[in-house]
């Protein structure tokens, strides 16, 4: 690799960043990304929609309190037993009393259901994304960086659990675990998988940033291996790793659904967005409305965050580093 | 060639080796025992160490993974005495519940998850490619927006949501297709096409968005490309620039996610065949689960595992063919 001649343009690497005091983005790259995000309507709609989500899911509590009901509590009278526990009313029970109306035969309160369901969508999808950024980072930095046995190694590594049938394997190793906390053991399977996607885009930028001159002025300045990864490379990979984190957010969040959907994750009574929908299924005829407010909560999510993470991609990582 | 072939089969048996370890130290690390299970509820100690003793569980687990793997690749006697089971190449052990061999079982589904995976496969490549090579050439315009809004919000879309509506406007409203139940390839090709088609459609649309979104960037990256210029400054015409020199490298990052996804496929999609209730890998193993039929799950888990490592393969021996660079 030859020390590159032109200087580096566009905002994904930007060594002058490097220096001493900002570990993450430079401030006027925060301000050019944020101006670009909010300028444009569908990622500031996104935005909007991710953070409008986040919130209702760190205050769920607060939420159902406010609309009276807790997601366990059972209301007898807000269902029909003669109509096989139906809920009373147009639209699955919709109205002042159940904002979003209420689940079949229980008569549990839906809104107050989906709003926690979203906190436990949220916290299981944030932590495994956080586990497999923080893995991933780390093993492709390493492998990049470092090159020669390190990088054999981990890239063998990262080849292996790629072969790996996740999704099954996931599912077989939710539904053998008995005594566990579910919310961490489906955080840890989930990230257990994810890692080697970002560690490959990660190795690629680390392997072209270890011969760049910022990196080879500060090896001849005397700085240490952990000194140049986390001032030196690391700022200058911190663009495309934030695009790819926020990208893997709605595959996170659909996994847990999925498994949630199947029945091996969280276990009831505590809500989840995917483990309602497959209790929908069975009223999907008689109560669609059941079926649709879980449906449209899980469908927004995703959808914002992968529109977020689409912009936020091309804002700093324009050149591509897709795995 | 022949040297490359040989290092990619030895690095595919190291893959699967690995696989099968991982997977077996960690169903054996579980606290569920599969001897009480098989057992059941009115089980005494003495009965119970002896079904442990005829299943091999009481030897150590690096004793039961050698036994696994010699009975895979020579077949094994299970058990002893005079309800020893003889289970022949290639031994997967037998199913808990049912008693049957597990490659049995796998080799009876298979054909359902095929015929499910490599329908939706021709669906979504058809769409998913159409609509991304389509958007990509008419960059920037109404019809690529168009198109990449429908496939972000379609890739939204879990596959349960997309498989019941198209059921409810699909079967239950309109009455076009039947509720889909397998009819085998061999038996009746129109029925096995009418039935599967609803399925197909519900996994192919997922993915044909996800292909759509790959291969509009994919495609507009490759007709940046100055060679691209060239051809079209020689005088080349449109299509023949656009099919010869642009699709043919574009293409090249789909068909590895391609690769990857089939050979997930093969081994069952889980959740469609859960839904529409369609007899293949996926469900046998969902089943599996329910009724912790460990040597089941453990099998489709090796099948799964084989199908995404040989794909890979695959699509690798593809690249070399056409690129002699890969070879060396």
């Amino acid at each position: 690799m030859s020390i590159p001649t032109v200087p580096a343009t566009g905002p994904g690497d930007a060594p002058p960043a490097a220096g001493p005091g900002s570990p993450v983005l430079p401030d006027a790259l925060w301000r050019t990304t944020w101006r670009r995000l909010w300028g444009d309507r569908g990622s500031r709609t996104a935005l909007i929609a991710a953070a409008l989500l986040i919130l209702v899911a760190l205050t769920a509590p607060l939420l159902s309190r406010l609309g009276g009901w807790s997601p366990t509590d059972f209301d007898p009278d807000a269902i029909d037993p003669y109509l096989g526990g139906l809920p009373h009313g147009a639209l699955g029970g919709i109205g002042a009393d159940h904002w979003l109306g209420v689940e079949p035969v229980t008569g549990r309160d839906l809104f107050a259901r989906v709003v926690h369901g979203a906190q436990v969508s949220l916290l299981i999808a944030f932590a495994a994304t956080a586990i497999v950024v923080v893995t991933g980072t780390s093993a492709g930095i390493a492998a990049g960086y470092f090159g020669g046995r390190v990088d054999t190694v981990l890239s063998r590594l990262m080849d292996l659990t790629m072969s790996f049938p996740s999704l099954i394997f996931m599912i077989a190793m939710m539904s053998v675990a008995q005594d566990v906390n579910r919310v961490v053991l489906m955080t840890v399977v989930i990230g257990v998988f994810g890692w080697p996607g970002i560690a490959r885009v990660v190795r690629a930028e680390a392997l072209s940033l270890r011969h760049r001159e910022f990196v080879e002025a500060a090896r001849a300045c005397g700085s240490g291996p952990w000194r140049i990864l986390t001032r030196q490379v690391l700022p200058n990979i911190s663009g495309p790793v934030i695009a790819y984190t926020t990208l893997l957010i709605p595959g996170m969040i659909s996994t847990e659904a999925a498994l949630s959907f199947l029945g091996v994750g969280v276990r009831p009574p505590t809500p989840s967005w995917g483990q309602m929908i497959a209790e929908a299924v069975a009223y999907y005829e008689t109560d669609p409305m059941y079926f649709v407010v879980p449906s449209v909560f899980l469908f927004v999510a995703v959808l914002a965050f992968t529109v977020l993470g689409d912009a936020l991609r091309d804002i700093l990582d324009p050149q591509g580093g897709r795995p | 060639m022949i040297a490359y072939l040989a290092r990619r089969c030895l690095g595919v048996a190291g893959v699967l080796l690995a696989i099968c370890a991982v997977t077996f130290v960690i169903f054996h690390l579980l606290p569920a025992d599969p001897a009480a299970a098989a057992c059941g509820k009115t089980c005494s100690p003495e009965r119970l160490a002896e079904v442990r003793r005829f299943m091999g569980l009481d030897q150590p687990v690096w004793r039961q993974f050698g036994d696994y793997l010699v009975g895979i690749f020579a077949g094994r006697e299970l058990g002893s005495g005079p309800h020893a089971l003889q289970c022949g190449f290639p031994c997967l052990g037998y199913s808990y519940e049912n008693a049957l061999p597990v490659w049995d079982l796998l080799m009876d589904r298979l054909p359902v998850s095929a015929s499910l995976a490599f329908g939706a496969a021709c669906l979504w490549l058809v769409l998913g490619l159409g609509a991304g090579v389509t958007a990509a050439l008419r960059k920037g315009g109404l019809l690529d927006r168009t198109l990449m809004v429908t496939a972000v919000a379609t890739a939204s879309l879990p596959v349960y949501f997309t498989a019941m509506m198209l059921l409810y406007a699909l079967v239950r409203l309109t009455g076009l297709l039947p509720y889909p139940a397998y009819v085998p390839l061999t038996d009746d090709p129109v029925s096995w096409a009418a039935n599967l088609l609803l399925p197909w459609t519900a996994l192919a649309l997922l993915y044909a968005a996800m292909y759509a979104r790959q291969s509009r960037s994919s495609m507009i990256e490759t007709m940046a490309q100055p060679y691209i210029r060239t051809a079209r400054a020689k005088g080349l015409p449109a299509r023949s620039v656009v099919v010869k020199h642009g699709l043919r490298s574009a293409m090249t990052p789909v068909l590895t996610l391609f690769g990857m996804d089939l050979g997930a496929l093969l081994a069952g999609a889980v959740i469609t065949e859960s839904i529409f209730g369609i007899p293949g890998v996926g469900r046998l193993f969902y089943d599996a689960l329910q009724r912790s039929d460990q040597p089941v799950v453990l099998g489709v888990t090796l099948l799964a595992a084989f199908f995404i490592v040989a794909a890979n393969v695959v699509i690798d021996l593809l690249y070399a063919v056409v690129d002699p660079r890969v070879r060396n």
